[in-house]
């Protein structure tokens, strides 16, 4: 610690080269804070992710539907809390470009299986009351500046209904508060009941089966249990945990591990020569200084060792600077909006520390190996 | 008194490409206690060489080199760096001063290695500085101060530590007169008064002349060695 | 013409010496070779959709969906739709004088990727008896064509290539039905490859479904568009929408490569910002290095234009060494390599496209490497001219 001095102000002998350095390491490890952020975010987001919920779908693909005969035998085995189903709807409001994740269900067993829901008790009766009626987000009922007691007219591009129209008019009964679910949770919900009753086809169609467990340890084995049951029935299904769901879906999209990961490899392989090659040049030109060091009575060793502190000092300095950048972006309002509640997962700053320690000391060792085999009178003597 | 350094029979060669090099040819020296050496002779003697065994910054291919009780030549590299932190304090030609430390900074890097107490420390740079009349240069960085005032810092960091001998290379040779006088009379008045035994090469006749006693090397080998009068 | 001169002299110079400042050249050399690398890597992603998108469709091809239909999959027409669009104007007719289009119907069948297992969502086509006319550049590169009335599909060659069980002789099953696989088929190169066909009333009866879901033309030309357009909206009957096949496609794929641009170039733009840095370091030591040099120069009488000029160019030699072997790089390891992913919102399923880093790719990438070197050059580059040569010199 009394060497403090001595190495922080050996860093600094040639002020615009420290300060260059440690700018490109910044930026390297803003670039890791950044995605491997989101790469984290992404699997903690999955793993938080309900256990205690499990997702009944078609096994050959959600869009192709499950009798509705299946609801009372899911309900009916041991374990299971609650269960709700759903029927996509799928529309839009006044435009294609507008579109609406709405879902036809039972209201009750719906906020009984998304137990975290916020919702007005007497809503989810009118639902009941109300055969058009539809319950819609907070959000959504603002985006569009609905009110309860409206009438709103829900196109659709699949479901005529029994009129012959393509158009059907809801009334909205009622809104809820998705938050403590998160992002993801479909905005508008209307009555099965009626939605089987007027669609001119598809009757008794049911694309999903949401099972709420009383014991999220039982998963695993009401899911094969499940899955058992209706083995040998026209339509096999494949049920799954929220999260096994959603990674699924997301692994759709890209392997984004993969490619975080190879983009943050190529730019700390590049930034590990630089700065071995700052260090190399920042110990050549000490060769006199070092060598004066050794006549004081420093040791070969103890000269190595200050050489690789201050590459640790540099590197960790900087790569603190960089996450610590990387952490206010995620904070920025603009981002806060694309991913919600989003914050700079702690393993991820531990990673780059750790990172930041291994950069220094591939680095940094050499010119530390250099300075510690200088022959003193050689160096003195300039040869 | 006792004698302080004991070379005896000492010689040291290199190897250069095929050629071996015999730059030392068995010396035999004693120096005792308070003696102010100036070791001299022209370029290529040996000097510099002879002046590096004594401070235990090289060894001898031969024979046997005693400073304060302690056979140096048989010391290991780690053992021998311990020794010179507490024995020798080195006097260079070029100052060689850290130049991103300040004065004081510069003369504590000596304590570092010891376990004395930050406040300690800074007792015995306070002293050193003192010693060197720099007390008001303290915080300035080499680079703002004169070549004298740098040679100044040097000594007062080669003294901090009070080591056992003082080894000095060429300390007038990048000073102008007036510089060197300083530094003489400096290095004289720490000899004088503080008993300071000091080695120093210099080819300065002037400067040889401070010092209490005059030995020649040529071509390795010690001729011509007058002890003067105090 | 003297100006020439000096710059070439001192830069001949600079380059002369570089032997002796290797490693620190090599710095700028390695940073931006890992800059381009990485930027043309992920745009070749982007490049690659791109192509694949613009492949597919022709300008005298319409496709007409349900009004308001986002995707051809989530459109749903009605047989009597289908049979007043059969009578729209500009319709190009065969032989027989019949109209050349297609009547087409979609399920959505999940697959699992060859490389590791993924389930995703591939799309079968049932297409009309036409298909072939609408469609001449399908080809059916193995087995046969698929025969109506049974459960036969043929894949596309990039379908078969990245997903499991797509054989010929493998049985797909879907909601009960087993599709037997016949035949292979390419369509140059688009989209189309990474789908299934079967007969669409076969795949209608299987499914029970009355309607279609779209209909694709052939026009008479690609100015009969708007004529034909016209035709169907002036029809109270029809409520639906016509849009060019190149267009539907290009829409479907919109957001999907505006999103890989935007993470090439902000993860482009990061890396180039610390290449900049890093050329700086080397540029600034090399011009340290050679303080004396410079000085001694200077006093001879070389101009300060042409010290700027020969840093600039030894900045400029180093970006562009180091641009060239990022483009190879990626090149090597990337191009006509085929991944896939959700080709757009659900209407294209999972798309498969080959990455392909077109030598405009690799162009682009020297260039995004020149502008570094140049920028990391500047700074130093006027710090020699501007040094002060009595100083300099006084370091000798």
């Amino acid at each position: 610690m009394k060497y403090f001095g001595l190495v922080w102000a050996g860093l600094w002998r040639k002020k615009t080269r420290t300060v260059f350095t440690m700018i490109s390491i910044v930026i390297a490890f803003l670039l890791f804070g950044l995605l491997q952020g989101i790469n984290q975010g992404f699997s903690s987001a999955l793993s938080r992710l309900d256990v205690d919920r499990l997702y009944v779908s078609a096994r050959t693909g959600m869009t192709d539907g499950m009798p509705i005969s299946y609801l009372s035998r899911i309900r009916n085995v041991p374990g299971v809390r609650a269960v709700s189903m759903w029927a996509y709807f799928g529309g839009y409001y006044r435009e294609a470009r507008n579109p609406i994740p709405a879902f036809a269900t039972d209201a009750v067993e719906l906020m009984k299986v998304y137990k975290e829901i916020k919702i007005r008790p007497e809503y989810i009766e009118a639902m009941a009351k109300t055969r058009t009626g539809v319950l819609v987000s907070g959000p959504l009922a603002a985006t569009h500046g609905w009110k309860v007691g409206d009438r709103v007219p829900i196109g659709t591009s699949i479901w005529t209904n029994k009129a012959g129209s393509n158009t059907w008019e809801f009334d909205i009964v009622g809104t809820f508060d998705a938050g403590a679910y998160g992002a993801g949770f479909p905005s508008f919900y209307l009555n099965y009941s009626y939605f089987d009753e007027a669609r001119q086809f598809g009757a008794g169609e049911i694309h999903y089966y949401i099972v709420s467990l009383q014991d999220p340890k039982q998963a695993q084995r009401i899911s094969r249990e499940i899955d058992d049951m209706f083995a040998n029935s026209s339509v096999e299904t494949r049920t799954q945990t929220e999260s096994a769901l959603a990674q699924s879906q997301l692994k759709q999209f890209a392997d984004i591990n993969f490619i975080a990961n190879a983009i943050v490899g190529a730019v700390l392989f590049t930034l590990l020569f630089l700065t071995a090659n700052t260090m190399m040049q920042s110990v050549r030109e000490r060769t006199s200084e070092l060598a004066v060091l050794k006549t004081l009575g420093y040791s070969d060793t103890k000269v190595l060792i200050l050489v690789l502190t201050e590459s640790l000092l540099l590197c960790m300095f900087a790569a603190a600077l960089g996450i610590a950048l990387a952490a206010l972006v995620f904070e920025s309002p603009a981002l806060q909006k694309l991913f919600g509640e989003f914050s700079m997962p702690l393993f991820v700053a531990a990673m780059g520390a750790g990172i930041a320690v291994l950069v220094a000391f591939i680095s940094g060792f050499p010119p530390a190996w250099r300075a510690r085999q200088l022959n003193i009178v050689d160096a003195l003597a300039g040869r | 008194m006792t004698a302080l350094v004991t070379l005896r029979n000492v010689t040291k060669s290199y190897v250069r490409g095929k050629q071996k090099v015999e730059v030392l040819h068995g010396i035999d020296l004693t120096i005792e206690t308070g003696e102010f050496l100036a070791l001299m002779g022209p370029s290529g003697s040996g000097k510099t060489t002879l002046l590096n065994l004594v401070a235990g910054l090289d060894q001898p291919t031969g024979g046997e080199v005693l400073v304060a009780g302690d056979r140096i030549d048989r010391l290991s590299r780690g053992n021998l760096s311990d020794w010179r932190a507490r024995n020798i304090g080195f006097i260079f030609q070029f100052y060689n001063l850290l130049p991103v430390l300040t004065a004081e900074a510069n003369i504590e890097v000596p304590l570092l290695l010891t376990n004395l107490s930050k406040a300690e420390r800074r007792r015995r740079v306070q002293i050193a500085l003192e010693l060197v009349g720099l007390s008001d240069r303290a915080r300035h960085k080499p680079n703002e101060l004169s070549g004298g005032q740098q040679q100044r810092v040097a000594i007062a960091r080669a003294i901090v530590s009070d080591p056992t001998l003082l080894v000095c290379d060429e300390p007038t040779g990048d000073l102008d007169r007036q510089n060197a006088e300083e530094i003489m009379n400096l290095l004289q008045a720490l000899n004088r008064s503080q008993n300071k035994t000091i080695v120093m090469v210099t080819h300065d006749p002037k400067a040889a002349e401070y010092a209490s006693r005059e030995l020649h090397l040529d071509k390795g080998r010690l001729t011509n060695d007058t002890r003067r009068a105090a | 013409m003297k100006m020439f001169r000096q710059i070439g002299a001192v830069t001949a110079m600079n380059f002369r010496s570089l032997p002796q400042r290797l490693s620190t050249s090599l710095v700028i050399v390695i940073g931006i070779a890992g800059v381009v690398a990485v930027l043309v890597s992920v745009l070749a992603m982007s490049t690659g959709l791109i192509r694949t998108m613009e492949n597919t469709g022709r300008d005298d091809r319409a496709i007409v969906m349900r009004n308001g239909s986002v995707a051809e999959t989530s459109s749903a027409l009605d047989r009597n739709s289908a049979r007043l669009i059969v009578d729209g104007a500009g319709i190009k007719r065969d032989a027989k004088g019949e109209p050349i289009l297609t009547a087409e119907t979609f399920r959505i069948l999940m697959l699992h990727k060859k490389a590791d297992d993924t389930e995703v969502s591939a799309i079968l086509r049932g297409v009309g008896p036409k298909v072939l006319e609408v469609r001449p550049e399908l080809k059916i590169v193995a087995g046969r064509m698929f025969q109506p009335a049974v459960a036969e599909v043929i894949v596309g060659k990039s379908a078969n290539a990245q997903f499991k069980g797509l054989n010929i002789g493998d049985v797909v099953s879907s909601r009960g039905a087993n599709w037997t696989v016949v035949g292979v088929f390419e369509t140059g190169g688009d989209a189309h490859e990474s789908s299934l066909m079967s007969d669409a009333e076969t795949l209608n009866s299987i499914d029970q479904r009355g309607a279609f879901q779209s209909v694709t033309a052939l026009l008479e030309s690609p100015t009969a568009f708007q004529t034909f357009k016209d035709s169907l909206s002036a029809n109270p009957a029809l409520a639906v929408d016509v849009v060019r096949e190149r267009e539907y496609y290009r829409q479907q794929s919109k957001t999907m490569t505006t999103i890989i641009s935007v993470i090439a170039y902000v993860v482009g733009g990061i890396m180039a910002v610390g290449a900049v840095f890093a050329a700086l370091n080397t540029m600034y030591s090399a011009v340290s290095a050679r303080l004396q040099e410079i000085a001694t120069l200077r006093a001879l009488g070389f101009g300060s234009t042409a010290m700027v000029m020969s840093v600039l160019a030894e900045a400029l030699v180093l970006a562009l060494i180091g641009g060239v072997i990022g483009a190879l790089l990626a090149w090597a390891f990337f191009n006509g390599n085929t991944v896939s992913t959700l080709g757009g919102g659900g209407g294209l399923g999972q798309l498969v496209f080959e990455l392909s880093v077109s030598p405009q790719l690799m162009m682009f990438g020297v260039v995004w490497a020149c502008i570094i070197g140049l920028i990391g050059g500047l700074f130093p580059a006027l710090r020699a001219a501007r040094l002060p040569v009595a100083m300099a010199l006084r370091a000798v």
